[in-house]
């Protein structure tokens, strides 16, 4: 049997947040601005990540905003060397990374700008945020800084 | 020592035999061929069953759900969900619901299809579904299963000096388990593993990097599978068919960034104190630990958080074979052959406290001998990021 022609199909895209999660929404919409942003309790000065409408130290639920430098340090990562998902298969191998932020927060990223990342990533290592743009928000990766 | 209570006992198990349903049966039937086979084997019937644990694998709605397939009519009914160690949290709950007074019979069933399914939870599991606040920060990473558990193994290798091939000695003690167990040779040929032998440290080092430090031989099969346990009020299991397996103590704990930014430390940390103080015992007088092996960093972890040797020593400790059931020292670590080696459907939690119980009947392929403690732990949820541990410590009279 004879298969039918298989129609070019289209280079896989990054999986995007959404503008709809109600906690997170102003965090993606900040990134249109190219900034970074993370929460602090008014009441208590808690850093509360990640974001929430209300305070998880006092009970308090106003939460305001701050912006991060968008520097920080390597606390662990692991080096992803097999995905099903067509986006990142294509980019394998690939670093993601647990980076603490100067400011408090510890956010899960990408790091990019490393020739090798099985070779080329340290704990501990200082990274800087880098935009990945998008049409309605930017996601921040991170390369050595 | 604190008295210990003797308020439930496990009477009935029952492990699904295939790891390979190839499509034709469902995790409900998977779950009712189980809880047949438990109840028989404690001896009880179906009208025996008051009280029903489900973490909600049948379908939605479980509690309902599973009191309709089955035909009874329970007065608890309990439907934890946390992952793996759903049945963890299961079984300190039924101890805790006979204690009051509240149940007398309780069914714990599992039944997953998870390889027919083709849904990758060992090796290439992409993480997704419903956008929770976390998932809409996270799911565009890319972060696998393997990478999450991968963070953490870096991290102890970084604070520790904890080595790739100390790692592997889990999954060598797992396999050489596996080997004795015939229905883990049968799973591992089932599912097609390319060598069904005991391994090396060099095999386990040599195997393919998944997520850099974890290789292949380090993360868990995907298999089909399941299983049920049967707990029973001390006047119900002393007429069962079985010799009782006795809950002596049980732990539940939740990790999570935010609650403790060490992630080489488990919520077993929690757990553990919790139960082994209400057993009054500690793990150095454990004869067997089954502890949910989803990757080999999971147990080395855990194994620290329960206290058999202090934080950033698991490396040292596990070295030079000593997890093997016939090994001095102890424990006997997964002598069933573990999620490494013999079943891992996606919550494996509940075959923990099967094996654990066959070590206290005294029927393992892999028996220690006159083994009289045994602790199952559970760890339900993701090492390196948020996860619980539901921790049991077992004795038999």
């Amino acid at each position: 049997m004879a298969s039918s022609p298989t129609a070019q199909k289209p280079p896989a895209e990054r999986p995007l947040p959404s503008l709809k999660e109600h906690d997170t929404a102003p965090f993606w919409c900040a990134t249109q601005q190219r900034r970074l942003t993370y929460q602090v309790c008014s009441d208590c000065e808690t850093v509360v990540w990640h974001p929430r409408a209300h305070c998880t130290a006092c009970l308090g639920s106003a939460l305001a905003w701050r912006t991060s430098e968008g520097r920080g340090a390597v606390y662990s990562y692991s080096v992803i060397r097999q995905s099903y998902h067509p986006f990142f298969r294509a980019r394998i191998p690939f670093a993601i990374a647990w980076i603490d932020l100067d400011e408090g927060p510890r956010i899960l990223s990408n790091l990019v700008g490393v020739a090798d990342p099985t070779r080329d990533v340290k704990i501990g290592m200082r990274v800087a945020v880098e935009w990945e743009p998008h049409e309605e928000l930017a996601i921040p990766l991170f390369r050595p800084a | 020592m604190p008295t210990q209570r003797r308020d439930a006992a496990i009477v009935g198990i029952h492990e699904y035999p295939s790891r390979d349903v190839e499509g034709r049966v469902s995790p409900l039937q998977i779950k009712a061929a189980g809880a047949a086979r438990a109840l028989a084997d404690a001896g009880l019937a179906w009208r025996d069953v008051d009280a029903l644990y489900d973490a909600g694998d049948g379908g939605g709605m479980a509690g309902l759900q599973i009191a309709e397939y089955f035909g009874l009519s329970p007065r608890v009914i309990d439907t934890t969900n946390v992952g793996g160690s759903s049945y963890e949290f299961h079984a300190a709950h039924a101890k805790r619901d006979i204690a009051a007074g509240r149940a007398r019979v309780a069914l714990l069933t599992y039944g997953s299809t998870a390889h027919s399914n083709a849904f990758a939870i060992g090796v290439g599991g992409q993480l997704g579904g419903a956008r929770t606040p976390v998932d809409n920060l996270e799911g565009w990473t890319g972060m696998t299963l393997v990478s999450n558990y991968a963070m953490v193994a870096h991290r102890h290798m970084h604070e520790y000096g904890t080595s790739s091939e100390q790692l592997a000695e889990i999954a060598t003690a797992t396999r050489f388990h596996a080997m004795r167990n015939p229905e883990a040779v049968a799973a591992m040929r089932a599912l097609e593993f390319l060598d069904v032998r005991e391994t090396t440290i060099q095999d386990v080092v040599g195997s393919r990097v998944i997520a850099d430090p974890l290789h292949l031989l380090e993360c868990c099969m995907i298999s089909d599978g399941g299983g049920a346990v049967v707990i029973a009020a001390p006047d119900v299991a002393r007429d069962c068919k079985q010799k009782p397996v006795w809950i002596l103590g049980a732990g539940e704990a939740t990790k999570y960034p935010q609650n403790g930014g060490d992630i080489t430390v488990s919520a077993a940390a929690q757990s553990g104190p919790v139960a082994f103080g209400e057993a009054g015992v500690s793990a150095s007088e454990l004869d067997v630990a089954m502890i949910y092996d989803s990757f080999t960093i999971t147990v080395l972890t855990i194994l620290e958080d329960l206290g058999f040797c202090k934080k950033g020593e698991g490396g040292a400790y596990v070295a030079g074979g000593r997890l093997r059931f016939d090994a001095p020292g102890g424990p006997a670590l997964n002598t069933d052959g573990g999620g490494l080696s013999s079943n891992h459907p996606g919550m494996r939690g509940i075959f923990l406290l099967i094996e654990a119980a066959r070590q206290l009947r005294g029927n393992s392929t892999s028996q220690v001998p006159n083994a009289r403690l045994a602790v199952a732990h559970g760890n339900g949820g993701m090492l390196g990021s948020r996860h619980c541990a539901g921790t049991i410590i077992l004795g038999r009279d």
